[in-house]
C-alpha cells in the first residue's frame, strides 16, 4: 500500500471520527437552558425532514408518487419493512411507467 | 422488523446494553444493509477506475465508514494526490454528524464514557435515524446502535471490497428502485415520528431550506442548513 494514500485515509478516518463524536462531546460541555432543550426537541425531526425533502421531493414524479406511497403505508401499519418494500416497489414500477 | 411506535419524550433512566438489544439493531438495519451494500458494490467499481489497490479500499471502508465522504474522496482521487483537498472535503461533508450527535446526547450522556464514544464510530444517518426511532419509541438498549452499526458496516465493507475485487458485472442499483431504499425507510421514520400538531413548523421550515439548500448549494449542506433551521424554529416558539 502506498504510503500517501494509508496517510490520507487515516486523515480521513480522524477527521469523520472526530465529527462522529463532537456533537455529543459539544453537549456535554454546555449547560442546558430552556432554549438548548427546546432545540433538541425539535432537532431529530428536523434533521430527518431535511434528510428526506430532497430525494422525496424533488428528485422526480415516480419518487415524489414513492414516497407519498411509503408514507401512507408507515401511517396506516406502523411496519417499517413494509413501508420499505412498497417504496422501493412502487419505484421501481413508476420509473418504468412515468 | 418492528412497528412504528409513537414517541414519546425521553426521561432520564439508565440505559441497558445486551446481546437482545443489539441483535435488535441488527435485524431492524438488515432491509438497509442490503441498500448499503450495493452502495458498495458502485464504490468499489469506481475505485478500481481510480486505481485504488483492494487493501486500500478495505482499508478506507473500514476507518472511513461513509459513503458520502468516500464517494466525495473518489471524486477528487487523481496523482498527485490532492492530500489536503480531500480531507477538508471529508470534513465538509460530514459537518452533519455533528447534529446527528448532539440529538443523541439524551441518552448517550447516561452511558459510560468509553462506551458512548466508542458506539460513536458507528454513527451515520441510518444507524442514528433508526437508533432515535428506538429510544423515542421507549427502547433502552444502547447496543441497538452497536448492532445497527455492525450491520452496516459488515455490508458496507463487504461490498466496497466485492466491486473492487470484481464487481465490473456490476448493474446500476437505480434500476431496481434500491437507492431509494434510504428514502424510504427515512420517510417512514419521519412518519412514525409525529408527535402532534407542534411538529409541523420546525418539519416544515426544515424541509423548506432543505430543498432550497439542495438547489442552490452543492454537496450536502442542505442537511445542515435544513435541520438548524427547523430545530432553530421549534427553539424559538418552545423557548419564550
Amino acid at each position: 500500500m502506498r504510503a500517501e494514500v494509508a496517510a490520507t485515509i487515516l486523515g480521513m478516518a480522524l477527521l469523520t471520527y472526530a465529527t462522529r463524536a463532537g456533537g455529543l462531546w459539544l453537549m456535554g460541555r454546555i449547560t442546558t437552558t430552556p432554549r438548548l432543550d427546546a432545540w433538541l426537541r425539535s432537532l431529530p425531526g428536523a434533521i430527518l425532514a431535511a434528510l428526506v425533502a430532497p430525494a422525496a421531493l424533488a428528485a422526480g414524479p415516480a419518487e415524489a408518487l414513492a414516497a407519498a406511497l411509503t408514507a401512507l403505508v408507515a401511517a396506516r401499519t406502523g411496519n417499517l419493512l413494509g413501508a420499505l418494500i412498497v417504496g422501493v416497489a412502487a419505484v421501481y414500477a413508476l420509473r418504468h411507467l412515468l | 422488523m418492528s412497528t412504528i411506535a409513537r414517541t414519546e419524550v425521553a426521561a432520564p433512566e439508565a440505559l441497558t446494553f445486551t446481546r437482545a438489544g443489539a441483535l435488535r439493531g441488527a435485524r431492524q438495519t438488515l432491509p438497509l444493509a442490503a441498500s448499503s451494500l450495493t452502495g458498495g458494490l458502485v464504490f468499489g467499481v469506481l475505485a478500481r477506475g481510480a486505481e485504488l489497490g483492494l487493501a486500500e479500499v478495505a482499508l478506507m471502508s473500514t476507518m472511513v465508514f461513509s459513503g458520502s465522504a468516500q464517494f466525495l474522496a473518489l471524486g477528487l482521487w487523481a496523482t498527485p494526490l490532492p492530500v489536503a483537498g480531500i480531507l477538508i472535503a471529508t470534513l465538509i461533508v460530514s459537518l452533519r454528524h455533528l447534529l446527528l450527535g448532539a440529538a443523541l446526547h439524551p441518552w448517550l450522556a447516561r452511558l459510560p464514557t468509553a462506551r458512548a464514544y466508542g458506539l460513536l464510530f458507528f454513527l451515520s444517518d441510518e444507524t442514528w435515524a433508526l437508533t432515535t426511532h428506538h429510544f423515542r419509541a421507549g427502547g433502552r438498549d444502547a447496543a441497538f446502535l452497536l448492532g445497527s452499526g455492525l450491520t452496516m458496516a459488515v455490508a458496507w465493507i463487504g461490498g466496497c471490497v466485492l466491486g473492487r475485487a470484481g464487481g465490473s458485472w456490476l448493474t446500476d442499483p437505480a434500476r431496481w428502485g434500491l437507492d431509494f431504499a434510504f428514502t424510504a425507510v427515512f420517510v417512514a421514520l419521519l412518519v412514525g415520528s409525529w408527535r402532534g400538531r407542534g411538529d409541523g413548523l420546525p418539519w416544515t421550515v426544515a424541509a423548506l431550506v432543505a430543498l432550497a439548500a439542495h438547489r442552490w448549494l452543492p454537496g450536502q449542506w442542505y442537511i445542515v442548513l435544513g435541520a438548524l433551521a427547523g430545530s432553530g424554529a421549534g427553539m424559538v416558539r418552545d423557548a419564550r
